[in-house]
């Protein structure tokens, strides 16, 4: 690496987006079942939703984000059907169901730069209406791209690629189906307060463990539920945010990563996680000890385990203790997690739970959480995602948030 | 379900060739698992393909691999016709996405060593797996 690229990352120099923009309007559509509604529409309903919540109009955003959800032109086709006549910023970065969490911080960036002042991010999809009852089915994909080949053959799929995780990380740390079964179970007990949890029935670990194996070593209630649904964010330049009347919730720091199968050098025991989380927590100036609530993505109980170890809640492969015993519900562990129940309970829409984090830590911060669930005097907390495949190649993207 | 389940009755659908991979699969006709080897470093990586992904320098020569492995992690999935998913760490180093067949499910276990063998697909091309050595 020439000195200069090295010097320049080693000093951290570089422009910070802390403090730069805040978290105006959120939306969670209401919907986990919309046949009657087309994706471009719930689109639409989440876009009107973030920003009536902000107390703003279409007219005043000037700023668009979506990802591989969006039909057709990602940006393009949007903004036509949404009417967003005033855009001068884009961006379609597509990282699966991490992609939102990355939108808030890309549209923190490009707030600072005076690129816009108000930013819209939507995500919306209807998985469940088209027929997707599990993720055990390989889909076979476009031959262009060039894992399809080597992957595609052997039936590889969502839910096994996560159980190759859980069985690495059961084998070299020693964690339980039992320890994995906790995070489902604290998930059931935020649920049970959402009435629009598509599960919202508490359950035990031994129900958790008698439910059928999907993909050894995960059961059906280790998985995420499959959605239709979507939510938007509003994400506004500080002295917006302050002029209107919502609680202000800042951005504090972000950061990114992919991880991926290395050319053969693959290591299923951890996550991107590992490379995002420092880099954020960098930029915020705090540390995990100081997070009062954290939205962790959720696609899979191990996913949930592996990142919290990665993010530094816990020593790497303390997970499974971490977790055990109730530490993850509200009012009863260390780190209330997902407290809107979370893709394992109440929702996935198009299965991308990216945005749902997000807003679920808005609403702590706001102190808009259900009152059975709601964190006192919650002043910080992580959002975390992790989109594509644990198993195979992911974006991680981790945002510490504020109430001012 | 029973302890001595066996895997394997599943036919996996074929590959997609393209012009980077065609030797790959031609290769694996012959009975052969080709992994990438960097001939000025030495480093083996896998997928193969023509640029490596650890080096700017050196070109990438296909080279049987000895087919000797251990499972690095499984899973099985409980689908109609279960089947064993599975990363094997190659004797040269890459760990590899392949399938388990020929195996009791049950008995399985990471770090159980496992050989080369090859599978029909659909489409009738060889499919280099994997069975307990």
């Amino acid at each position: 690496m020439p000195p200069g690229i090295k010097g320049w990352r080693e000093r951290g120099v570089r422009v910070s987006i802390r403090g730069k923009a805040c978290i105006a309007g959120a939306y969670e559509h209401p919907a986990r079942k919309a046949e009657d509604k087309s994706t471009a529409q719930l689109h639409a309903e989440v876009a009107l939703g973030a920003l009536r919540d902000a107390g703003l109009t279409r007219a005043d955003v000037d700023g668009y984000f979506c990802a591989g959800d969006a039909p057709g032109m990602g940006p393009l086709s949007m903004a036509d059907y949404l009417g967003l006549n005033r855009l001068r910023h884009v961006d379609s970065t597509d990282i699966g169901g991490s992609s939102y969490l990355a939108h808030v911080a890309h549209a923190a960036g490009a707030i600072a730069l005076g690129r816009c002042d108000v930013a819209l991010i939507t995500l919306a999809g209807r998985p469940r209406s088209e027929g997707q009852a599990t993720g055990t089915a390989p889909r076979a994909g476009n031959p262009a791209q060039p894992d399809v080949q080597f992957e595609y053959p052997y039936g590889a799929a969502i839910a096994n690629m996560y159980a190759m995780c859980a069985r690495r990380h059961m084998h070299e740390y020693g964690t339980t189906s039992e320890q994995l079964a906790w995070i489902k179970v604290a998930a059931s007990h935020h649920a049970q307060h959402n009435p629009h949890a598509m599960l919202p029935k508490v359950v035990t670990v031994e129900e958790v463990l008698a439910s059928p194996l999907v993909a050894d070593p995960l059961h059906r209630l280790d998985c995420c539920v499959i959605s239709d649904g979507g939510g938007a964010l509003v994400v506004v330049r500080p002295e917006i945010a302050r002029g209107l009347k919502r609680p202000v919730v800042t951005i504090r720091g972000a950061g990114e990563a992919v991880k991926h199968q290395m050319g053969g050098d693959l290591d299923l025991t951890y996550t991107g996680a590992r490379f995002s989380g420092p880099r954020a927590f960098e930029e915020a100036g705090v540390t995990p000890a100081d997070i009062k609530y954290a939205s962790i993505y959720d696609s899979f109980t191990i996913t949930v385990l592996m990142q919290l170890e990665d993010l530094g809640f816990c020593e790497k492969g303390m997970g499974g203790r971490f977790v055990q015993d109730g530490n993850l519900i509200s009012g009863v562990g260390r780190l209330p997690f997902n407290t809107d129940g979370g893709g394992l309970c109440n929702n996935h829409p198009a299965n991308r739970g990216g945005i749902t984090k997000v807003i679920e830590a808005v609403r702590q911060l706001r102190g808009e959480a259900h009152p059975a669930v709601q964190v006192p005097s919650c002043d910080l907390a992580l959002a975390h995602g992790t989109g594509g495949s644990l198993g195979t190649r992911h974006g991680s993207a981790t945002l510490v948030l504020e109430r001012e | 379900m029973g302890m001595s389940e066996t895997s394997a009755r599943r036919v996996p659908p074929g590959p997609t060739p393209d012009p980077s991979t065609r030797a790959f699969w031609d290769a694996a006709r012959d009975g052969k698992l080709l992994i990438g080897r960097n001939a000025r470093t030495g480093r083996f990586h896998y997928p193969p393909r023509p640029i490596d992904p650890f080096d700017d320098e050196g070109e990438v020569e296909l080279v049987p691999a000895s087919g000797l492995g251990t499972i690095y992690t499984f899973s099985v999935m409980r689908t109609k016709v279960p089947y064993v998913i599975a990363y094997v760490e190659l004797e040269e180093g890459p760990r590899i996405m392949t399938n388990i067949v020929g195996c009791d499910i049950a008995a399985l276990q990471v770090g159980q060593p496992v050989r080369l063998v090859f599978e029909r697909s659909e489409d009738g091309q060889a499919i280099p797996m994997f069975t307990p050595a």
